[in-house]
């Protein structure tokens, strides 16, 4: 690794957080609740799901611990059905559908397209607050005794034959979703209306076009998920017969339902993801993006074709060969847009000038693990192996790779990527570094033996398994611990980093993007004046004459 | 071995010799789908290297220290072109491969040897055509194709067999079918794989291919006495379902000989091929399913009969080829007559049995 790096920070002796930023504009609680400022409700959300991923992972721990032996030696078989559905709900729900978009998203949007805030910053706030109480259902909900349908809410398992507390549960899931409705609702009103003057559609980063493609999605997509828990509730309780057949229902309406959400579900997680690797990869390797269109509408071209798959979910449950053919053919078209931008990314690098910093690092990390995540799922779309693989650990780990591997480097690459803009301070960068890399190791020795597990049959959300599968189930539980210590690590140097890191200036990467052209943190207004855009995005000659100017001026 | 701790020791000796990496191919199609399986792991292999290539030689070519100053470079459609047309090729080679395949384990051959399968919370009962009932359990013969068909009594079940690489999902009130044919003898694992409530894991069991000779024997030592269309005879008369379904010219209910596979026009106007799933239906569901030119009089019989018990109905009124049989079962119900109660079984189980045991 090339000790070269692009990081520029003003001189340590001299520099000073600016004494007017967003953070200290205000101070007390209700300040900070009552508040309409994307950047604080941006804070807010990384504060709860942060908290909610580390109970989502606590749980994935226990899942690991139970499955180190053959037997139900742990926990009974109840509890480990109610660990891996909340495992599942938080991890899903709480966790990656808002993870990019409620955080970075809310935080830079507004700064990237040169905007002083989202369109309608109470219903932000309102977003926030229905987070806040689905987050506490659910807390509820585990403290109450906790439910065991899975996260997929199986009909007619979940509405007729379970006595735990699905109806609070899906009730949290109905709430989370309003959430996630006004998030995109928001993106799609501030990308179409409040754009600075110059920002084209074609000169929006293209994080921002990935947001915008997963709001389509959050909004079109949600509200069925909405009616499909809302008649979940109905039958548990009134018995009104839209999903079990004892009640002259269809079990397979709900998987229809279900999976119509569920499926532009992994998009809304992923693609605010790709969005992120967009920023880093070409920041770090100091050129636009290799074909900036179709990065942009392969964003589009996935929330479109991603509504067009659902019943890939349900090549075994009967639905008529000729539909499979179908939903098969059309899983294949939506994995092309995936493997245009892995190669969009990698010929970003081409002639470029690489440095290799922490966010450049899980970048990387997202690109491998995607690729074998995104090809794992040919395997499933293709009907033929569908049969042999499905609901089995093979498409416990190919989702992995895809969420974990993929959603979660690159959230955490963004995180680190934005954290000197949002906090002021650098962390430390050789311990990140390290980080990534205990991540990208501790990730594959859990994941990759699941593939194998997966093929040779072992069942998924099994307490307990055949003997000769242990030696995999040992070593993913190890890698679990190895990617355990990964997680746990930037929670502590980027704490740490709030009082003691660097004072990281107004562009520390050298960051074309607008959000880097002004103060960090930045001030509650975004800009002291409106910034007019007057070049393309990803333009870093445009930055080096900016830098020129300013020297010169100053100088 | 002082030095190591014993946990350790056992975990290398004892797992690490005898793990399994790969599933046996236990059936015909185990081969064929293994293939686009490693032809997609072949792919999968080659893109993933040509992706950590392009990131490590480019990483190494164009890093700062080498590559100082970056050279803008818009994009390339002829390149971004090749990287769209080739994945995509390669997936709908993928696409047809699979779904050659997916079509043959989805549609049984017309000899095949059917079994029915019922699942229910936390087991997998198997019923034979000769009346032999399984739980946890499936005996087959290798070197036949069997058709199974799946029903579900709760909850959805996943009736998977990893050796054979089938799997079919079964559904509360909609029979699914699947078929193979097991190439060697042996035990394999039977798992479901769908989540089905607490003791979802427990619902295991053992597939075990037989030779034909291996198989004919345990038909005779497992058989309860009567075959599953002689069990489907009985609740046939014990449900009255003869007093309508009697072939007699008054007859409130149409015959029901050779009524299987053929095509039946409905009340509606509908004209639909009887198969099983019809069957089922007509029998719990009857207003729905009524035969053109008979009154919907006919009761439902949801509640009264298990899922085992409408599979024995389903087969008897499959095989019943002549309207001769329901006048035994009348026979047998209203009088008896002198030598024909001992005969009807045997009658009926005559065909049965040379489906079974022939190899």
């Amino acid at each position: 690794m090339s000790a070269a790096t692009i990081v520029s920070l003003p001189d340590q002796s001299t520099a000073r957080i600016p004494k007017m930023n967003f953070l200290t504009k205000e101070n007390g609680l209700l300040s900070w609740l009552l508040t309409g400022d994307h950047k604080r409700i941006a804070t807010l959300y990384l504060i709860s799901i942060t908290f909610f991923f580390f109970i989502g992972g606590a749980l994935a721990g226990l899942i690991r611990l139970e499955l180190l032996t053959p037997q139900t030696s742990l926990m009974a078989a109840d509890t480990y059905n109610k660990v891996f559905t909340m495992h599942g709900v938080i991890m899903v729900f709480l966790f990656l559908v808002p993870s990019v978009p409620a955080t970075i998203g809310n935080f830079m949007i507004p700064m990237m397209v040169g905007a002083k805030d989202l369109a309608l910053p109470k219903v932000n706030l309102l977003s926030w607050y229905l987070y806040i109480i689905a987050g506490c259902m659910v807390i509820y909900t585990m403290a109450a005794g906790g439910v065991d349908t899975g996260w997929t809410f199986t009909t007619p398992l979940s509405t007729h034959y379970l006595n735990t507390h699905v109806i609070s549960t899906g009730l949290a899931i109905f709430v989370a979703g309003f959430s996630s409705i006004f998030t995109g609702l928001n993106f799609i009103v501030t990308i179409h209306k409040m754009r600075c003057p110059g920002m084209t559609w074609f000169r929006l980063p293209l994080f921002v076009w990935a947001n915008y493609a997963a709001s389509i999605l959050m909004v079109l997509g949600t509200p069925v998920l909405a009616i499909t828990l809302v008649l979940v509730v109905l039958e548990r309780t009134v018995h009104i017969g839209v999903f079990d057949p004892a009640y002259g229902g269809d079990p397979i309406l709900f998987q229809h339902l279900f999976w119509f959400y569920s499926h532009p579900a992994v998009y809304i997680m992923i693609l605010p993801g790709m969005g992120v690797i967009s920023e880093v990869v070409s920041t770090f390797s100091r050129k636009r993006v290799f074909g900036y269109t179709a990065v942009a509408f392969s964003s589009v071209a996935i929330a479109v074709f991603g509504f067009f798959v659902w019943a890939h979910h349900m090549f075994i449950m009967g639905i008529s060969n000729y539909a499979a053919l179908v939903f098969s053919l059309l899983t294949m078209l939506v994995a092309v847009p995936s493997a245009i931008k892995i190669f969009n990314w990698a010929f970003t690098l081409y002639k470029g000038s690489i440095t290799f910093e922490t966010p450049m690092l899980y970048a990387f990390g997202f690109m491998g693990l995607f690729t074998i995540g995104g090809m794992t799922g040919v395997f499933l779309g293709s009907t033929g192996t569908d049969i042999h693989l499905t609901e089995t650990y093979f498409i416990v780990a190919h989702f992995h790779f895809v969420m974990v591997g993929g959603m979660l480097m690159a959230f955490l690459s963004g995180i680190h990527f934005w954290w000197p803009k949002w906090t002021g301070r650098m962390y430390p960068e050789k311990i990140s570094q390290f980080a990534a890399v205990v991540t990208f190791i501790g990730f594959n020795f859990t994941f990759f033996p699941q593939f194998i597990l997966g093929t040779l049959g072992m069942p998924r959300r099994y307490a307990a398994y055949p003997p000769e599968f242990q030696a995999l189930n040992v070593f993913s539980t190890a890698g679990a611990t190895i990617l355990g210590v990964g997680y746990l690590l930037p929670i502590l140097y980027l704490t740490w980093s709030l009082k003691y890191g660097e004072v990281a200036g107004n562009n520390p990467w050298q960051a074309t993007g607008l959000e880097w052209q002004t103060q960090s943190p930045p001030l509650t207004e975004n800009f002291p004046e409106i910034p007019i855009m007057d070049h393309e995005a990803y333009d870093y000659e445009w930055l080096e004459r900016q830098q020129e100017k300013e020297v010169a001026s100053v100088g | 071995m002082d030095h190591i701790s014993p946990v350790l020791w056992q975990f290398l000796v004892k797992w690490l010799t005898h793990f399994a990496l790969f599933p046996p191919e236990a059936s015909k199609i185990a081969p064929e789908m293994d293939a686009l399986y490693f032809f997609m792991a072949l792919v999968s292999l080659v893109g993933l290297t040509l992706v950590v290539l392009l990131i490590v030689s480019f990483s190494i070519l164009y890093n700062k220290t080498r590559h100082p100053r970056a050279v803008q470079i818009e994009g390339s459609t002829i390149l971004e072109a090749t990287w769209t047309i080739i994945p995509l090729g390669l997936f709908l080679i993928m696409f047809v491969w699979g779904a050659l395949l997916y079509f043959r384990i989805y549609t049984p051959p017309a000899n095949a040897m059917n079994i029915y399968i019922v699942g229910k919370q936390w087991m997998w009962k198997a019923e034979h055509p000769g009346g032999q009932h399984e739980i946890n359990d499936l005996h087959v013969p290798m070197g036949r194709p069997i058709q199974l068909t799946l029903i579900s009594q709760d909850v959805f079940h996943s009736f998977s067999i990893p050796a054979f690489r089938v799997k079919r999902e079964a559904i509360p009130g909609r029979y699914t079918t699947v078929w193979f044919e097991a190439t060697t003898p042996g035990t394999y694992h039977l798992f479901c794989t769908q989540y089905c409530g607490t003791n979802h894991s427990q619902m295991i069991g053992e597939v075990t291919v037989m030779t034909p000779d291996d198989f004919k024997k345990w038909l005779e030592g497992s058989t309860s006495g009567n075959s599953l269309a002689q069990d489907g005879e009985r609740l046939f008369s014990s449900l009255s379902c003869s007093s309508c379904h009697n072939t007699r010219p008054d007859a409130r209910g149409p015959s029901l000989a050779n009524v299987y596979g053929s095509r039946l026009t409905l009340s509606t106007g509908e004209t639909i091929t009887v198969d099983e799933a019809f069957l089922r239906q007509a029998i719990l569901n009857p207003s729905q399913h009524t035969t053109q030119g008979y009154a919907p009089i006919m009761p439902t019989y949801q509640g009264q009969v298990s899922e085992e018990g409408v599979i024995a109905l389903v087969e008897y009124i499959k095989n019943l080829d002549s309207d001769y049989r329901v006048q035994q079962t009348l026979n047998t119900t209203d009088f008896v007559p002198e030598g024909q109660t001992g005969k009807a079984p045997t009658a009926s189980q005559k065909p049965a049995a040379q489906k079974e045991v022939k190899p």
